[in-house]
């Protein structure tokens, strides 16, 4: 059943150009080295067992990493028809490191991934409620058509990958 | 021509040379992803029904949810202002970025601060504004207004923003491409939003309960304006007020659909501010980000500005619904071609823009431009929320005219008895009128297509009425349909009959193109059909395109009755011309009593759609002529009402290869071609039809157009003559 799912997730974030590495929590740390360029910086992930500690990302964000950093990860949330994620902003400043750098590497447990928009909507007025009540549906990387054709990598990161916790 | 007119004809003309092919290129292709992006899914018009109910809702309790997100805001540790007006939002907001000492200020785009021209108001007070939305950013260095409400910079080609960023930036290498284009423009504009003091929104939706701005953009510049610096200001109409969160979905699912034909837009903010996001200060790089010692500010300023009298109008209320997302004008053949800077007011791009330039600014800015909505209604599916775009477009019309004076009335007074007021100009009034002229003209053919035809009067006719001498007349017939009909006997087949219909024979019909009408008695009849002819009366479809609603209410009356007896004897109403169809089924229920036009609505059929249901129940198809090969244009109201699929189906049915045209529209569209200051632009638009056919290699194929426009607008295109499909169908 879950696998089904982060096959779904895996294949919707496909087709909005979003690679996706799969890992369990123990070999987080290499297999999110191979995915990150340096220089990066982070926001502590809060997924029990995984952790940038042992990760060439930089924490605490500064705005100099903001701007100087290749990638940007933090924590997020899945919306599977969609290949979306849902970034909740955060005092960490998780919204920033999504946000500045030119890759933004999006880490979700396979249990945060949420079926379609209306399932998220639901699941987002209760973290509303609970006052956590800032979130970023984010599908692919930034684009633009203003110029006369679309060029991706605007204000935004110009790429985007995921990676799926999948024993979390 | 008179002055208005030619400066009118001089405009359209301007733009279609330097605007329209951008605007071409760009309204067709996201228009084309809309419908490509819809296909994929399966309940597009059950989230329009949810986004237009959970609007309706909106609307109706407006004056509780601004209360409701006052106190949510508040509650947030925001500040709401519900500004009366564009002055008074603007010394609101000017005292915010006085009251931070604020110096540089970067916004995202937002149709509403160019509603008020914040921009304007914040450099008066020595502010420095930035927008950051790249096409926003175009228009911003070129100094002119957006021509579209999604894409500002529509109207310009990648060479004409090089051309216009060389000239301007002057930079080492000159810009080429989108790539170089958008890198240095997201770099400076990257570096104002560092530098702001304050940053601006808009914001497409707001929640009442929980006080949340929700934001959709692809750029992701909203974001930054939103996040970076520690002053947000977000500038919304009162409109965008919904209640929760849980009404969003349906929403996030169609905008970006409707607007571009993504799927979901790149990014959807949900903000609920001020934010918990730490303020990045790039002043001081090295410290690290921390929300504990911020100070954020935000302030929601609501706009009134004439939107509490929209909602209490009946007629202009649904603009409210609106969600701005582009698509009425993608969908429109004429602002494919020409763009908003012909067809948009002060602010308002489009189709929907008549119903907020009225409100917002009032019926001089909504005249200007109105005329460009012919009615042809295929927006109506295009809108997520499915607002009735020709409907309030006629409705303002119909105001505009009231307002006029009443220069030339003597003229047309007797000729054209109608029911509208002294003022309504008589270029309307003569093509609102055409049932009458064309009864006068079929009694006294061939003497009046002689004298139509003749020199001198053309020119009185381009003169005085605005007619165009360019286009040719409509040839009237001097044995009309009705005539014929009843001088006839009909089929032996007809006699043992067991459905029986009445045909309402449409001015065109009755008295022009005679030969559809008799042809669809004669195909009716062979398939085992009685026929009966209801006498010729305008259906109100001419008043309406020209905003005479009181004239077409008393058309549509005298309609009513007419074809009531036979409804009441269980006949059902057949319908030639596909703009008299749409009458009876969309616009009558603004005519007639509800039950009225619901009987009529439900039982009035398209003639091929008759034809195919005949065959699809057990009618003999080996009666009707078969074969050959077809080049089929639809009807823009047709399509509308999906109507268009049974004549495909019939063709396919008996044998014909038929290849079909996808332009929203043939540029005709009733009298709106042979009004000399729209002339060019509806060849222009014809043309893009005329080419479609053409590259599709139609020269051996017969011609076949539903309507009465498109057969003349297809026949000053094409060398071949063109017919009603009914006309290839019918037996000998
Ligand atoms: S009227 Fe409908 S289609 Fe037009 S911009 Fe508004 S929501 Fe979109």
């Amino acid at each position: 059943m879950r696998t089904d799912t982060i096959d779904q997730f895996a294949s919707s974030l496909a087709a909005a150009d979003v690679a996706c590495t799969r890992v369990e929590a123990a070999e987080f740390s290499a297999a999110l080295d191979d995915v990150v360029d340096a220089p990066a910086v982070g926001v502590p992930l809060g997924i029990d067992g995984v952790s940038l500690d042992d990760t060439a990302v930089e924490l605490p964000p500064t705005p100099r990493l903001l701007r100087e950093a290749e990638t940007g990860v933090t924590r997020v949330h899945g919306i599977v028809d969609h290949g979306s994620f849902v970034i909740q902003a955060d005092a960490a400043g998780t919204e920033p490191v999504s946000l500045y750098p030119r890759t933004h590497v999006g880490v979700v447990r396979a249990s945060d991934l949420h079926a379609d928009v209306e399932e998220t909507a639901s699941w987002l007025g209760e973290e509303f409620d609970a006052g956590r009540d800032a979130a970023v549906l984010a599908t692919g990387a930034s684009a633009t058509a203003d110029m006369g054709e679309l060029v991706h990598g605007v204000h935004g990161p110009q790429s985007v990958h995921a990676v799926v916790v999948t024993d979390r | 021509m008179s002055a208005d007119r030619e400066r009118k004809a001089a405009k359209i003309r301007h733009l279609l040379e330097t605007e329209g092919d951008a605007v071409f290129e760009n309204t067709t292709h996201v228009n084309a992803g809309r419908y490509e992006t819809n296909s994929h899914r399966d309940d597009i018009d059950e989230l329009r029904d949810a986004a237009r109910a959970i609007k309706e809702d909106a609307i109706e309790r407006l004056p509780e949810l601004v209360e409701t997100v006052k106190e949510s805001v508040e509650a947030n540790g925001g500040e709401v202002y519900v500004a009366d007006d564009a002055a008074d939002a603007n010394r609101y907001i000017t005292e915010v970025t006085e009251s931070k000492g604020a110096e540089t200020l970067a916004k995202s785009k937002s149709m509403t601060t160019e509603e008020i021209d914040v921009n304007d108001a914040l450099a008066d007070a020595g502010v420095d504004v930035t927008e950051t939305d790249l096409g926003e950013f175009v228009v911003q260095v070129a100094d002119e207004a957006p021509s579209h409400l999604v894409g500002p910079a529509f109207h310009k080609s990648t060479e004409d923003i090089a051309e216009l960023f060389n000239a301007h930036f002057d930079p080492d290498e000159p810009f080429e491409t989108a790539e170089d284009l958008t890198q240095f423009a997201r770099d400076h504009v990257g570096e104002k939003i560092v530098d702001a003091d304050v940053g601006m929104t808009g914001a497409n939706f707001v929640f009442a309960e929980s006080g949340t701005v929700a934001l959709v953009t692809n750029e992701g510049n909203a974001r930054k304006c939103a996040v970076t610096p520690d002053t947000h200001v977000a500038v919304a109409g009162i409109e965008k007020l919904i209640p929760s969160v849980d009404d969003f979905p349906p929403f996030a699912e169609l905008i970006a659909r409707a607007a571009g034909g993504q799927d979901i837009a790149t990014y959807l903010s949900l903000l609920s501010p001020p934010v918990d996001s730490p303020v990045v200060d790039f002043d001081e790089p090295d410290e690290p980000l921390d929300a504990s010692t911020d100070d954020r500010e935000f302030h929601l300023v609501l706009l009134d500005n004439g939107r509490t009298e929209m909602r209490e109008d009946d007629d202009l209320r649904e603009t409210l619904y609106c969600i701005r997302c582009g698509a009425c004008a993608n969908s429109c053949a004429n602002f494919q071609h020409v763009g908003g800077h012909a067809f948009g007011g002060e602010t308002y791009t489009g189709g929907i823009a008549t119903g907020w330039e009225a409100g917002v600014h009032g019926l001089d800015s909504a005249a200007e431009f109105n005329d460009l909505c012919t009615g042809c209604s295929r927006c109506v599916d295009a809108c997520p929320v499915k607002i009735d775009i020709p409907w309030i477009n006629t409705v303002v019309r119909d105001r505009i005219n009231r307002g006029a004076d009443a220069e030339f009335d003597w003229l047309v007074e007797g000729l054209t008895p109608d029911a509208d007021p002294g003022g309504v100009d008589l270029q309307k009034r003569l093509f609102g009128n055409f049932g009458t002229l064309a009864k006068l003209g079929s009694a006294t053919a061939p003497v009046s297509n002689w004298l139509a035809d003749w020199g001198p009067t053309r020119a009185v006719m381009e003169r005085v009425a605005g007619v165009d001498r360019r286009r040719d007349l409509p040839e009237f017939q001097r044995e009309t349909l009705v005539d014929w009909f009843e001088a006839r006997d009909p089929l032996p087949a007809a006699g043992d009959a067991d459905r029986e219909v009445v045909l309402y024979p449409d001015a065109y019909t009755n008295y022009v193109l005679v030969d559809r009408g008799k042809a669809a008695v004669r195909t009716l009849e062979a398939l085992g059909v009685d026929v009966a002819v209801a006498p010729c009366h305008e259906s109100g479809r001419a008043p309406l395109s020209q905003g005479m609603i009181a004239t077409a209410r008393e058309n549509a009356e005298r309609v009513a009755d007419s074809l009531d007896p036979h409804l009441d004897s269980g006949r059902d109403v057949v319908v030639v011309e596909p703009s008299d169809l749409a009458a009876f089924r969309r616009e009558y229920e603004h005519l007639l009593d509800d039950d009225r036009a619901e009987r009529l609505a439900e039982h009035s059929y398209e003639v091929m759609e008759y034809v195919y249901g005949l065959l699809e129940n057990g009618a003999d198809a080996d009666l009707l002529a078969s074969g050959g090969e077809v080049a089929f244009h639809s009807h823009c109201q047709q399509r509308t009402l999906d109507v268009d699929v049974y004549t495909e189906a019939v063709f396919e049915r008996l044998g014909y290869d038929v290849v079909t045209s996808d332009v929203e529209c043939c540029g005709m569209a009733g009298s709106f071609g042979y009004k000399s200051e729209y002339y060019e632009l509806s060849v222009d638009v014809g043309e893009t039809l005329a080419d479609q056919f053409e590259a599709q290699d139609v020269a051996q194929r017969e011609l076949v157009a539903s309507g009465a426009s498109c057969h003349e607008q297809l026949g000053s295109l094409l060398p071949q003559a063109s017919t009603h499909p009914v006309e290839l169908v019918a037996p000998e």
